[in-house]
């Protein structure tokens, strides 16, 4: 049963007994003061609403978040998460750690910039994008060029990088997935696996 | 076939309730509101409930609390009581039904019970500090509270809790800025199974009806509704498997009833010590100085230790300013 | 999952068993309550601990972790004695009535064929008989002691009550009713779906473990149907996409492989997927896997993939091993074999075994690149915390790159949940600070390895150099590109082969499904099994029609459901052999005399006659394997095998450690302990209050459950004065954690084998980051051993010791 009042209206209830309840029951409809004593206004006033994936177990609820700014000016951040209510298999609910999204879209351990810590170092340094990425990209090369087979013992091309390993993710998108596996594939990496095999 | 976009679009925000719903303020009066709002109650099944605490989490980040981490105690619930950041706790008890002899571990979501005869806004002395919409909704009215604790003393589930950073007492909304949108509190929306249901009253105590047959359909004949008469029935309710004994639950009150003390401090008691609190909260030494002659707990002194150590340089808490992370 | 969460509500009866649905997937969980408050079905929880997923069950039975397939082949050993198996059911659609090759035979816990040096068997007996006419032989009748029915009657008489209670601890009457209600499932119109997870992965045998549940279901008939199937509730939000994409070391996109280097050429590799039917009429669907195998070369290697040079064939690598799985590169590590590693979303350091092991590898690599959102143990491997962490810094020479990347709320694309629906989401704001997208990452890495080799040349650069890459900003492709190159689409003009005046598809345009695939070079497709989630009526995973015609829990119009929006797998196996549904209240679809219609995609050609064409279309027999050949290294039947660390011997086969051809490097032999030392049975978990190591950062979920602990019964922590909220210590030959103790009524100990076995519970979700407390985890006290078939580590069953302690020194 789902009491949510939305403006999105859900077709059908969960599937126990109790029809939504019409708006006339809390009030709802008549214009009032936006503000009154006691009562915390309403906060998610002016927000805009995206839809999205919670990012954790495979249920794969639906969520909304609501933001503020404007995502084409670099400016929109997130103030608010809650389950969608039209979403099948959720319908609205969450779970714990759902329920709690913001927190992690907020935690103060989220990575901001680029670093590198430099072999026998005790700290991390930060470095801009180019740097790292190029400095990635040479490492990569120097152990390819140093140890990929091209053939094995009976000359048969193997073309195997097997000295430097790539551990995909679990959360990326299908999208990110397909691009990472034509890179990876395409350098001959074969110590390629993911989240799956654990 | 349609293919969806993702349009930007904001939701309805218009709060539609407000003081001209009110039919009680504590200690003050109200006009007789001029329209009657249709009795709301979330029911909680504890049969459903499967004490994932998803309520605990839509709890604290929809009123934007900020509880402190703690420890574990050798057992699941977490924080260890109710807060003035913890409104809602699953609380856990492991009990071995002496019928059957099968471990049963019955799971209670605790929080305010939104009495329809409210105890801490008859024991409440500042006005307006509590309040009573005509929906049910018993809600605190954080600007006009004074701190002294007699909400605590005159609630039969000992739910308020005052928090030491502002001195201000603090429970469960039922989320009345969400129930003002047209919307059910947060900890009914994202409970996974539903065992958290809102809606009105009426409605609420039928799907209870239902719950019960399916549950003395599966031999817990003792399955019942908890919407106790000795406060005058509750806008939070619960659907209990052994209904006959509701203290196993983590002691939930058998026969919850407002305490006669309360009834006494509604003479000239509370009005007396009504400008003596005035003065106290003034001099910026509320909790000790009144709790310390109205509230008989034991855990007085502590508290007053406590609140020696953290009030004096301790900035107010104001929840819509709290950071996030 | 075969289904889907929503159809959960379709239900008779729930088995949780290798998982705790409720704890690990509140939100899927709610289709249980569904089902329980409207159709009445029951809810059966089999589980070493009372979870809770227990707590809202209508049976509990308390059974020893690593004990599932005695467990299981006992209720399969129940139903065939007491008749309770859809008959209809299993001769139509199984390989009952097939016939076993003379050599097969099974004695001592081994099958026929074993290889005790090679820990591996010559599996060649392990199969059908076939006749003069090519196709397997068979006894209707099941009268033939060869027969597959017999041999599994034969093999499972073994597992009685009694022998289930003495491996697994189950006392017999809970059995016996487990038993009960699960066989009251095999008539057509009851039906049974079973919830499982990483309590049936994780182990030495977890193939197995699975497999032994959907040969149960196969004999009950509720595989293919309405509330029915083998429900594998995956663990993370897009395990299911990253494995349908294969990023794996073995894999291609939709389950296609990388090609071994005895497939010297693409004739070899070809020639032994032809995936000929077994049985007449079948379809056996891999037979089109030339067509999804060259589109794909076609998608990675456009105009370099040609008829001429066999579609770069030659630029795939060539495998020697079965897999370069992540126990076996961490080994490599540590042996110095392995000099760069990447990390992207991923914590190994907490979440693989043996975390001494863990670290020694680290601490030998060149580089380590980490891309996460948040910070993670792995990133700070070298970083010295105490008890928590406590490395010899400045003796580690590894470069650690820690790339900030955005998190889903910054993200836009798809998700593959785990009933195999691809949905798509939309950023909601900018990445903090100068954090990434993955995408943008991976094109700026390949953009740079790419001039480098332009610039300087290098071994084999072809498949670098020649990679298709056609996006508009090849800087930072664009989710929908990638999508639309994973549907497929035209290279040249596709024309219908019975017309070729007729254009089916354009040049360039998408394709609608896979059926439009072709093995010539004209079609590109990134993983076949997508096609048709992208078509040119736009992007379907964005679908949002969430209506639901009947209340069936199909929801066809909501995203898209891989393959071909199908919501069921097999679900013809629904309707019995005339095309009739088997339950008509729970019809899905149905034979209407010319063609298959009903609530889902028909898995089948919808114009096959229903007594021609089996269910099963991928497998060559069109129907499923009780007996699966040779298709499984470690036996056509499941049998019990202890965990490797076990509290008792193998009772079945005593002679026999672990399972007899998992793979054990030989360093970490040593490094197993046996019960006489480490007298307790171990197993790690998840709580649902956390989400692996993610929520450690989180503050509300760090409140909700901040510290570590483990959980002991309150016999066990009497018995070493162990008390409730105080400090203990955990460890075996791996290591050695401390912990709070939580002493609870939810473990009780276990009589096995007329021994006492005490369980110790021991959650995960503690590191050194974070808002929640500093804690250690299982993981550094796990056995550094995998499956047989697929090396998932066997985080569930180990051995340790326990003591009361004073907690980390540095607590």
């Amino acid at each position: 049963m789902n009491m949510e009042i939305s403006r999105r209206s859900f077709l059908k209830g969960v599937g126990a007994g109790v029809a939504v309840t019409t708006l006339g029951a809390f009030g709802f409809g008549e214009a009032e003061a936006a503000f009154v004593e006691g009562l915390r206004p309403y906060k998610l006033a002016g927000t805009t609403e995206t839809r999205n994936t919670c990012p954790y177990c495979s249920v794969a609820c639906g969520v909304i978040i609501y933001s503020k700014g404007d995502i084409t000016q670099g400016t929109a951040e997130a103030i608010h998460l809650e389950g969608d209510v039209d979403h099948p298999t959720n319908r609205g609910t969450l779970c714990p750690k759902g329920a709690a999204l913001m927190d992690f879209i907020k935690a103060e351990t989220r990575l901001t910039k680029p670093k590198v810590r430099r072999p026998g170092s005790d700290r991390f340094e930060e470095v801009s994008w180019s740097e790292a990425l190029d400095g990635i990209a040479r490492r990569m090369k120097d152990d390819r060029d140093a140890n990929f087979i091209e053939r094995n013992m009976d000359g048969v091309p193997v073309n195997r990088w097997t000295t430097t390993g790539f551990l995909a993710a679990s959360a990326t998108t299908n999208e990110t997935a397909y691009l990472t596996y034509k890179v990876v594939r395409s350098t001959g990496i074969v110590a390629f696996d993911n989240q799956a095999r654990v | 076939m349609t293919i969806n976009v993702n349009p930007p679009v904001a939701p309805d925000t218009q709060q539609t309730i407000g003081p001209q719903d009110y039919i009680r303020r504590s200690a003050s009066s109200v006009p007789a509101p001029a329209r009657q709002l249709e009795p709301v109650a979330k029911l909680i099944d504890v049969s459903k409930c499967i004490g994932c605490k998803a309520c605990q989490s839509a709890c604290l980040e929809w009123n934007d609390l900020r509880e402190e981490v703690g420890i574990n105690r050798g057992v699941y619930d977490n924080p260890h009581d109710l807060t003035p950041n913890t409104f809602t706790l699953m609380r856990f008890t492991e009990w071995v039904n002496p019928e059957t002899d099968n471990l049963e571990w019955l799971i209670r979501k605790d929080g305010c019970m939104h009495c329809a005869d409210p105890g801490c806004l008859k024991a409440c002395p500042a006005p307006g500090a509590i309040v009573q919409y005509s929906n049910g909704v018993v809600d605190f009215v954080k600007e006009n509270c004074i701190g002294c604790g007699y909400c605590v003393k005159g609630c039969p589930f000992d739910i308020p809790r005052i928090s030491r950073v502002d001195n201000r007492a603090y429970k469960c909304t039922l989320c009345s800025d969400r129930i003002a949108v047209g919307q059910g509190p947060a900890c009914a929306k994202a409970c996974p199974t539903k065992a958290i249901v809102f809606g009105t009253k009426e409605e609420m105590k039928a799907h209870a009806a239902e719950r019960i047959e399916d549950l003395k359909s599966r031999g817990y004949a003792n399955a019942g509704l908890y919407d106790p008469p000795g406060v005058g029935g509750t806008h939070v309710m619960y659907v209990l498997h052994h209904a006959d004994k509701p203290s196993i639950y983590a002691g939930l009150p058998d026969n919850p009833r407002i305490s006669p003390l309360v009834e006494a401090w509604k003479g000239v008691t509370k009005y007396a010590g009504l400008a003596v609190m005035g003065f106290a909260a003034a001099a910026g030494f509320v909790h000790m100085a009144i709790s310390g002659r109205n509230r008989v707990t034991v855990e007085d002194d502590e508290e007053a230790r406590r609140l020696a150590e953290h009030a004096p340089g301790a900035e107010p808490l104001d929840p819509s300013k709290e950071p996030l992370s | 999952m075969t289904n889907s969460w929503t159809d959960i509500r379709n239900t008779d009866l729930v088995v949780i068993m290798g998982g705790n649905a409720a704890e690990a997937h509140p939100c899927g969980f709610k289709w249980v309550t569904e089902a329980k408050a409207n159709r009445g079905a029951k809810l059966i929880v089999i589980d070493p601990r009372y979870t809770r997923s227990a707590s809202v069950s209508d049976y509990y039975a308390p059974i020893r972790q690593g004990t599932d397939i005695a467990f299981l082949l006992g209720v399969i050993n129940y139903c065939i004695e007491n008749d309770k198996v859809q008959w209809d059911y299993v001769r139509a659609f199984t390989n009952a009535a097939y016939l076993i090759k003379d050599g097969f035979a099974y004695q001592d816990g081994l099958f026929t064929g074993y290889d005790a040096e090679k820990r591996d068997y010559d599996r060649t007996t392990w199969d059908y008989q076939i006749g003069d006419d090519g196709y397997v032989v068979t006894d209707e009748t099941l009268r033939n002691p060869r027969c597959v029915w017999n041999l599994l009657k034969e093999h499972a008489s073994v597992y009685t009550p009694e022998m289930v209670e003495r491996i697994c601890g189950t006392p017999k009457d809970k059995f016996l009713r487990v038993a009960e209600m699960i066989s009251e499932c095999s008539t057509p119109t009851k039906t049974m779906t079973s919830m499982y997870a990483l309590g049936w992965t994780q182990h030495s045998k977890g193939s197995q473990n699975i497999r032994t549940m959907a040969m149960l279901q196969l004999i009950l008939g509720n595989i293919g149907v309405r509330g029915g199937g083998m429900n594998a509730l995956r663990g993370h939000s897009n395990i299911q996409g990253l494995t349908d994409i294969g990023l794996m070391s073995n894999l291609i996109p939709g389950y296609l492989n990388i090609p071994t280097e005895k497939e010297v050429d693409y004739a070899t590799y070809i020639s032994s997927r032809g995936f000929k039917p077994l049985r007449p009429n079948q379809v056996s669907y891999w037979q089109n896997y030339p067509k999804f195998f060259i589109s794909f070369q076609k998608a990675m290697w456009g105009s370099a993939a040609t008829p001429q040079n066999d579609f770069a064939y030659h630029y795939l690598p060539k495998l020697d091993l079965a897999a370069y799985d992540v126990l076996r590169a961490f080994e490599m590590m540590d042996q110095g074999q392995m000099f760069g590693y990447f990390c992207q979303g991923f914590n190994p350091l907490l979440s693989f075994p043996d975390r001494g092991k863990i670290t020694r590898a680290l601490s030998k690599l060149d580089y380590l690149v980490i891309m996460d959102p948040l910070e993670t143990e792995t990133a700070r491997f070298w970083e010295n915390h105490g008890e928590f962490n406590d490395v010899d810094t400045a003796s580690i020479q590894t470069e650690v790159y820690q790339l900030p990347t955005s998190c889903f709320a910054e993200d836009e694309g798809a998700l593959v949940n785990s009933g195999r629906w691809l949905q798509w989401h939309w950023p909601a704001q900018n990445p903090p600070g100068d954090a990434r997208q993955d995408t943008w990452i991976m094109a700026q890495l390949y953009q740079r390895l790419k001039k480098l080799y332009q610039e300087e040349g290098g071994k084999f650069a072809d498949p670098i150099l020649n990679l298709h890459w056609p996006y508009a900003d090849p800087e930072d492709p664009k989710a929908d590109e990638m999508a639309r190159e994973m549907n497929g689409y035209a290279v040249t003009d596709l024309r219908d082969p019975n017309d070729p005046t007729k254009v089916l598809v354009e040049a360039g345009k998408q394709v609608p499904g896979f059926a439009a695939l072709r093995d010539d070079g004209s079609t590109a497709c990134g993983n076949w099994i997508y096609s048709g989630s992208f078509t040119d009526a736009g992007n379907n995973m964005a679908r949002r029609d969430n209506n639901d015609p009947d209340d069936t829990g199909a929801y066809l119009n909501w995203a898209f459901s891989w393959p071909a929006n199908r919501r069921i797998l097999y679900n013809r196996a629904s309707a019995d052999l005339d095309g009739k549904a088997w339950d008509p209240s729970r019809k899905l679809i149905e034979w209407d005399g010319t063609k298959w219609a009903g609530y889902d995609v028909p898995d089948i050609p919808p114009t096959s006659n229903p007594r021609d064409v089996g269910p099963f279309i991928m497998n060559p027999e069109g129907q499923s394997r009780l007996f699966s050949r040779g298709m499984m290294r470690d036996g056509p039947f499941p049998a019990h095998y202890e965990p490797f660390e076990a509290p008792i011997a193998n009772v079945v086969a005593p002679a026999i450690r672990g399972n007899p051809v998992a793979r054990v490097f030989e360093s970490d032999r040593e490094h197993f302990g046996d019960a006489e030392e480490f007298p307790y049975a171990a197993t790690s978990y998840r709580l649902t209050e956390h989400f692996h190591y993610w929520t450690k950062h989180v503050w509300v979920n760090a409140v909700l459950q901040p510290e570590f602990f483990v959980e002991i019964s309150e016999e066990l922590a009497a018995e070493k004065g162990i008390e409730k909220g105080g400090w203990c210590r955990v460890w075996n030959k791996r290591g050695s954690v401390h912990a709070k103790a939580v002493v609870t009524k939810r473990i009780q100990p276990l009589v096995c084998d007329g021994k006492p076995v005490h369980i110790v519970g021991i959650p995960l979700h503690w590191g050194f980051t974070g808002a929640a407390k500093n804690g250690m985890g299982p993981n550094s006290l796990t056995p550094f051993v995998g499956d047989a078939n697929i090396e998932t580590p066997e985080f569930k069953a180990f051995l340790v010791n326990i003591e009361r302690s004073d907690g980390p020194a540095t607590a």
